[in-house]
């Protein structure tokens, strides 16, 4: 009996459930995107307030920021390298923010508060299509770093240090943004789930170091994903001699 | 059209892939876009400035912390070439002063022995003179005292 009524409150949660919009022919999780833009303009907006008056000696926002960009910067730099880090610190860096404002913002707003007619809002990297764009996205990205930057030669990586390599290199291409992919989604579905479950059945302070475990592995999500992003750019641009 | 569902479920799941994928990577692409002009560019340009101000005025002090070094190493060079040729002048100084002070004594004696000499030559002289007189005016006398006695005989 008690089984039972955990199963219908479990279902309360709406696992699953989605907010359809319908474009034309196609069909799309409205709740990602609405989340996104509200979290993302507030990332831009932040942004823009901190660089709105750029000074030599840095106050308040802009102080932030570079701290940020200097973040950034020295994660892009020890992971590809000296030569070619600038060409992709937007990029690595646009992943860290991306992720690290969708992971803190589903954790951080009540979106639950907001009644959707179907499914419920949070963190968008708790879809699976967002974290499978971003882990393609990464996929496209040491393709082209790496062909841009050896040509050809870039195939000489899939039979270093020796041919033996071939098949699990091309293996590695496919598991790489199946486990970015899956590893950010399962974590930031898992933290909203536990929660989620949580606050079902204790309300009151037991969730709460949960949540701050949550934020924790939230940060960690994103420096990871951020960091092997730069890592496997690094790998394709890489001399070997 | 992009639906393909999994676990068999006709709409909706976990993992239900459908245009929200190539759409967010859209999303994603033109976030990158207007962070780097928004964020990264202006950012950058702004530390990279401090940065190279930094190392230019470090670079600089360098510099003029090596000339000061130098300088100050010229200045000691200096010091002690004019310190051994002061050395050098007071030594020599001396040297001509001794060398002039003796020169003056022995100048001195030689006009003393000189004089001396000379005045022990006077003297010799006029002693001799005087005995010449002394015993010419004896003969005078012895003289004198002959012809008296003669005459009284």
């Amino acid at each position: 009996m008690f089984f039972n009524s955990l199963l219908t409150k479990f279902a309360a949660l709406e696992v699953g459930q989605h907010l359809y919009w319908q474009i034309g022919n196609i069909r799309i999780h409205g709740q990602v995107f609405l989340t996104s833009w509200i979290l993302l303009g507030a990332l831009l907006v932040f942004i823009s307030l901190g660089t709105k008056k750029m000074e030599n000696d840095p106050k308040g926002l802009q102080n932030l920021l570079e701290f940020l960009w200097d973040y950034i910067r020295d994660l892009a730099r020890t992971q590809i390298g000296e030569k070619v880090y600038r060409d992709w610190m937007p990029f690595i860096g646009t992943l860290f923010l991306f992720v690290f404002v969708s992971n803190w913002g589903g954790a951080l707003i009540p979106w639950r508060l907001i009644k959707l007619p179907s499914g419920e809002l949070g963190a968008p990297t708790a879809d699976i299509n967002t974290t499978i764009a971003l882990a393609l996205l990464v996929s496209l990205s040491y393709f082209y770093a790496g062909l841009s930057n050896k040509g050809w030669r870039y195939f000489e990586y899939y039979v270093h240090p020796t041919p033996i390599m071939l098949p699990f290199k091309i293996l590695e291409d496919f598991t790489k943004p199946l486990s970015l992919s899956f590893r950010l989604f399962g974590n930031i579905l898992a933290d909203e789930l536990v929660v989620g479950v949580l606050v079902f059945l204790v309300p009151l302070i037991l969730p709460i170091p949960v949540m701050f475990l949550g934020l924790f592995t939230s940060a960690i999500q994103a420096l990871i994903f951020a960091t092997l992003a730069a890592y496997y750019i690094g790998e394709a641009v890489e001399e070997h001699h | 059209m992009l639906a393909f569902n999994f676990f068999g479920a006709t709409e909706g799941g976990l993992f239900d892939i459908n245009a929200t994928l190539p759409l967010m990577a859209i999303q994603v692409v033109a976030l990158t876009y207007i962070l780097n002009s928004l964020f990264f560019k202006p950012v950058g340009n702004v530390v990279e400035k401090r940065e190279k101000f930094v190392s230019n005025n470090i670079i600089e002090a360098k510099n003029k912390l090596s000339e000061v070094k130098k300088l100050e190493a010229d200045l000691l060079t200096q010091l002690q070439s004019a310190r051994t040729e002061a050395q050098r002048i007071v030594s020599e100084a001396e040297n001509e002063s001794d060398k002039l002070y003796k020169e003056a004594l022995e100048l001195a004696n030689n006009e003393a022995n000189v004089s001396k000499e000379k005045a022990r030559l006077e003297i010799e002289s006029q002693t001799s003179a005087a005995r010449d007189q002394l015993s010419k005016q004896a003969d005078d006398l012895s003289e004198l005292i002959v012809n008296r006695l003669i005459l009284e005989k």
